[in-house]
């Protein structure tokens, strides 16, 4: 298994270790998933996503190229900010979902799915034949902190010299923290304020270092999922595949009105299934794979993802069902080790209402 | 790792507590709640329930997952731990005592001493 530079902090932190995208990754630490995804929701938490893939597209048609062969828009990307995106495949579906950067006029960094470097690297590769623009993988030159929580920005603000509340939701700036250079990306996947920390895998320690004494408290790849979950956003290889029309759920603002790879299969398709949330009535744990059932016990779909929340204890998740059950409030069944269990479709977030 | 020498324990990781008025305690190890981490979800078998050793009889589901949890030993389940139910982390926090999962009036007594004792079930934990 591939460690990332912050292997040894998790070790220290006596971190349960699993494997994830071939990176040998903290689930969790001492506190457990519960005690983190509360410290995230309350206060601040610090994660290693050191293990996902960074991307450099530069090159006078980098800005066409990356317009074209990504569903949203990065002509119309500010310098220093960045967009939630994805990378559409010929077939309607997609690739991943990533992270755009405009650092310059023709230079983009491009964050991508750890588990999805090598497809992603090789595609853009593919498309970018013939073209003036170059292609990068650089992510072993960069480590990764996403620092979370209502209190990250203040944490933050206070190790940087520039006033962070400057800042705008996914804007960045250029900063030192420790006497290390970073670049902060206001950023995450937890549905909380906070920032993203790029910075050199050498200095990433450091970096590690001050934020946790500052007070974050360290959270693994388990509190990451249930707090993605609960706030609403997908996972790939879960609520998005290569066989998933992002038009069919409700990150469709994604998708511009231009023209790009794979759209002929993708715009104007009827979607026979739409990805909703859902919320269990009864006692049990939606799972990926369950099947979804109909009053009449049909099969009407499948969990793509589901949990409990440590914050509100509800079990909650997302399932691709039909679309005459994909209106919120329509009550449907989770079948749970052979048994129906009910529950009822809900607009994500689920944490607030 | 707590392994207490006054129980039973399954390779499953159950272990079996032989109560005064014979019935048998079940619930899981230190070692088991430590690896499922934070328990969210206990599904308990029916109070009347007959089981066969090695039945499915328990299901707890941690953040990420859900283990099934077998009987150690044949009979009928004469209680189950229903505060559970609203305090499933009970397992993480005391696995010996207040996590307990359901007790048996068991059907064969001699199943009891089938059961590893502490100090082997240690060693099947060391074999990893």
């Amino acid at each position: 298994m591939l460690r990332t530079p912050l292997h040894q902090k998790h070790q220290e932190l006596g971190a349960r270790l699993v494997e994830f995208a071939g990176y040998e990754m903290p689930l969790h630490y001492k506190g457990g998933i519960n005690e983190e995804h509360l410290a995230v929701r309350s206060g601040a938490g610090v994660f290693d996503v050191s293990h996902m893939a960074e991307v450099r597209v530069s090159g006078p048609e980098a800005t066409a190229f990356l317009a074209y062969a990504t569903l949203n828009d990065p002509a119309k990307l500010k310098l220093g900010r960045g967009h939630y995106n994805m990378l559409p495949n010929e077939s309607g579906g997609v690739i991943d979902d990533l992270y755009v950067y405009r650092e310059g006029e023709d230079e983009y960094l491009v964050v991508a799915n750890a588990a999805n470097r090598q497809p992603v690297v090789t595609h853009l590769h593919r498309l970018a034949q013939g073209r003036e623009v170059t292609v990068v993988d650089e992510t072993d030159d960069w480590a990764l902190i996403a620092v979370q929580g209502p209190s990250a920005a203040l944490l933050l603000d206070r190790l940087v010299e520039p006033d962070l509340t400057e800042v705008k939701r996914n804007g960045t700036v250029d900063a030192e923290v420790s006497g290390v250079p970073v670049r902060l990306s206001r950023t995450g996947y937890t549905g909380e304020d906070g920032f993203e920390v790029f910075v050199r895998p050498a200095d990433a320690e450091a970096v590690w270092d001050v934020v946790v004494s500052a007070g974050a408290t360290p959270c693994g790849l388990g509190a990451r999922d249930t707090l993605r979950l609960e706030a609403g956003f997908p996972l790939y290889g879960h609520e998005l595949t290569e066989r998933t029309n992002p038009l069919c759920t409700d990150f469709a603002w994604v998708v511009k009105d231009k023209p790009f790879f794979g759209r002929e299969a993708m715009w104007g398709r009827d979607c026979g299934r739409r990805l909703v949330g859902i919320r269990m009535v009864d006692r049990a744990i939606p799972r990926q794979g369950y099947r979804v059932l109909d009053r009449d016990r049909n099969a009407v779909g499948e969990v793509s993802s589901g949990t409990l929340s440590p914050l509100t204890r509800e079990s909650i998740g997302f399932a691709w069902v039909d679309v005459a059950h994909a209106e919120p409030g329509s009550r449907l069944w989770v079948e749970v080790r052979g048994r129906p269990m009910a529950a009822v479709v809900v607009k994500p977030p689920f944490h607030q209402r | 790792m707590r392994t207490p020498d006054d129980l039973r324990y399954a390779k499953t990781h159950e272990w079996a507590r032989k109560d005064d008025d014979g019935t048998v305690v079940v619930g899981i190890t230190d070692f088991a709640q430590d690896q499922l981490g934070d328990v969210v979800f206990v599904e308990l078998p029916e109070v009347g329930r007959k089981v066969a050793k090695g039945d499915t009889v328990a299901v707890i589901e941690s953040v990420k997952t859900a283990s099934d949890i077998y009987a150690p030993m044949s009979g009928e389940v004469v209680a189950v731990n229903t505060a559970l139910e609203s305090r499933p982390e009970t397992i993480n926090e005391s696995p010996y005592e207040e996590g307990w999962l359901f007790s048996l009036a068991p059907s064969s007594v001699a199943e009891y001493d089938e059961l590893l004792d502490a100090q082997a079930y240690g060693s099947t934990l060391e074999e990893g």
